[in-house]
């Protein structure tokens, strides 16, 4: 057992945990955050797509202890209050989603893509960066869309 | 996944005293590592991450070469002004890695220390004639590798930096698997002070390897022409669902051309 420390969604929290926890089942089942979801066994879905220090990780691929001394931000944590993310606006005004499972993992590589690449993403860079996330159900089309929604709105705002 | 014990050391020394025996294995970006002992195919006593040694990071000019330090992202590397500068093709490659989330953890010296055979990395650690450093050793490219999943590497030894000669051409050509993104082939093209050497990833049933035999025409004239129908032996290839190993050789000449015409 190892005692971590760590701020997730803005709070500090601190457990101890068997040194072969992976951080998703950290969030999901010592602190009850169940947005991040778990799609695969090989790393490749992205439905546990969370950030640490502000950039995304797959946590079904990380250990906890080595997030100890780090910031997550998961699903639940990008919303202000009852105002939602501009990425969450976009994916629910676009129908972004069918079933839902794949929608955190998504609209957290979406917080990172527009980070890292500005709000000018055009339809190749978009696909191109959703490499690691899969979805069953929308064919991508909607998702696409809703992205390129979300970028819009975020630079209309700026 | 089997129990294990976690260290995070702060030095060198003291990483290299926990990683010292053959239960225990460092732990890098992880990206190969957890998936590996989520499936129960390895079952490390104790995992001893290298995140915290400052030996193993940065990217700088050293003379006519670029180090990067081991514990660099495949993301620092497609990022960075510098690779960007000095070896573009390296910077391409970087980014061509599976997916971003993976190139936020994965690390150079994790890609070359695991050779995996389908792996991006090798394929320029070879063609540029790097040089690896370890906490004990300078190691060549062409005595690195050794087949398989297998390197030189000791137990305990630790990969600090890569150090790459700076190319006057260079080019990565990567023919993706859809389904994994891992390279079903890859060709790194490159010529240095008048060198060229060709080294190819994901084809190889004994891992990566250079392209010899088009070496010698290319130093002379960097041109497609050069490659001409050199492949290799479709009986050296691998074989699996993905590609047979006449599809394989196929395509490693392909690539060898498309990539010194993109050089
Ligand atoms: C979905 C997915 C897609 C991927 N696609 C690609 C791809 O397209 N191309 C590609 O090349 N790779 C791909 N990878 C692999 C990825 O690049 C890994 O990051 C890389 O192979 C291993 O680096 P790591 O830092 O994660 O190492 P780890 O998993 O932490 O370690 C791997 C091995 O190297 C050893 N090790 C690590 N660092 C050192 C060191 N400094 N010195 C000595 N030994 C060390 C460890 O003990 C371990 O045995 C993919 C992985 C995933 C999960
Ligand atoms: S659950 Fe993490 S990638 Fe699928
Ligand atoms: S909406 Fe169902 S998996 Fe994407």
């Amino acid at each position: 057992m190892t005692t971590i420390a760590m701020q997730v969604n803005g709070k500090e929290v601190t457990a101890d945990v068997e040194d072969r926890t992976l951080l998703v089942q950290y969030i999901r089942e010592s602190l009850g955050l169940t947005g991040t979801h778990v799609g695969c066994d090989t790393s490749q879905c992205g439905a546990c797509v969370v950030h640490v220090d502000g950039k995304a990780v797959k946590s079904c691929t990380m250990l906890a202890a080595q997030a100890a001394g780090k910031t997550i931000t998961t699903i639940e944590g990008i919303a202000d209050g009852d105002t939602l993310d501009p990425i969450q606006v976009a994916f629910h005004e676009n129908h972004g989603l069918q079933c839902g499972f794949c929608t955190p993992g998504m609209i957290m590589a979406t917080k990172d893509m527009i980070a890292r690449h500005g709000t000018d993403l055009d339809e190749k860079t978009i696909r191109s960066e959703l490499e690691g996330n899969i979805c069953r159900c929308t064919g991508y089309h909607n998702i696409v869309k809703s992205i390129q929604a979300a970028a819009s709105a975020m630079a209309a705002a700026e | 996944m089997y129990q294990t014990t976690y260290h995070r050391p702060a030095t060198l020394d003291e990483a290299i005293k926990l990683g010292s025996n053959d239960e225990a294995k460092y732990l890098s970006g992880g990206q190969t590592l957890i998936p590996t002992m989520k499936q129960r195919l390895a079952s490390p006593e104790s995992l001893v991450d290298l995140s915290g040694l400052s030996e193993l990071q940065g990217i700088r000019a050293d003379g006519g070469s670029l180090s990067i330090g081991a514990g660099m992202t495949h993301a620092d590397v497609a990022s960075s002004a510098q690779v960007r500068e000095m070896i573009p093709a390296l910077a391409d490659l970087a980014g061509g890695i599976g997916d971003p989330h993976v190139r936020n953890m994965g690390t150079l010296g994790g890609s070359v220390a695991n050779n995996d055979p389908s792996a991006d990395y090798p394929a320029a650690v070879l063609a540029l004639n790097a040089t690896i450093y370890t906490n004990k050793r300078e190691i060549s490219a062409d005595s690195f590798f050794n087949g398989l999943f297998e390197t030189v590497l000791e137990e305990g030894e630790i990969i600090t930096r890569i150090s790459f000669p700076v190319p006057s051409k260079a080019n990565y050509q990567k023919f993706d698997s859809p389904a994994s993104r891992y390279a079903l082939v890859g060709v790194f093209a490159a010529r240095t002070d008048g060198n060229c050497r060709v080294a190819v990833t994901g084809a190889g049933n004994d891992g990566v390897f250079r392209m010899e035999a088009a070496e010698g025409a290319l130093s002379a004239s960097w041109s497609a022409d050069s490659v001409g129908k050199n492949r290799p032996d479709p009986d050296d290839m691998i074989v699996d669902l993905h590609g047979t190993g006449e599809y394989r050789a196929h395509l490693v000449n392909v690539l060898a051309k498309r990539a010194v015409t993109a050089a």
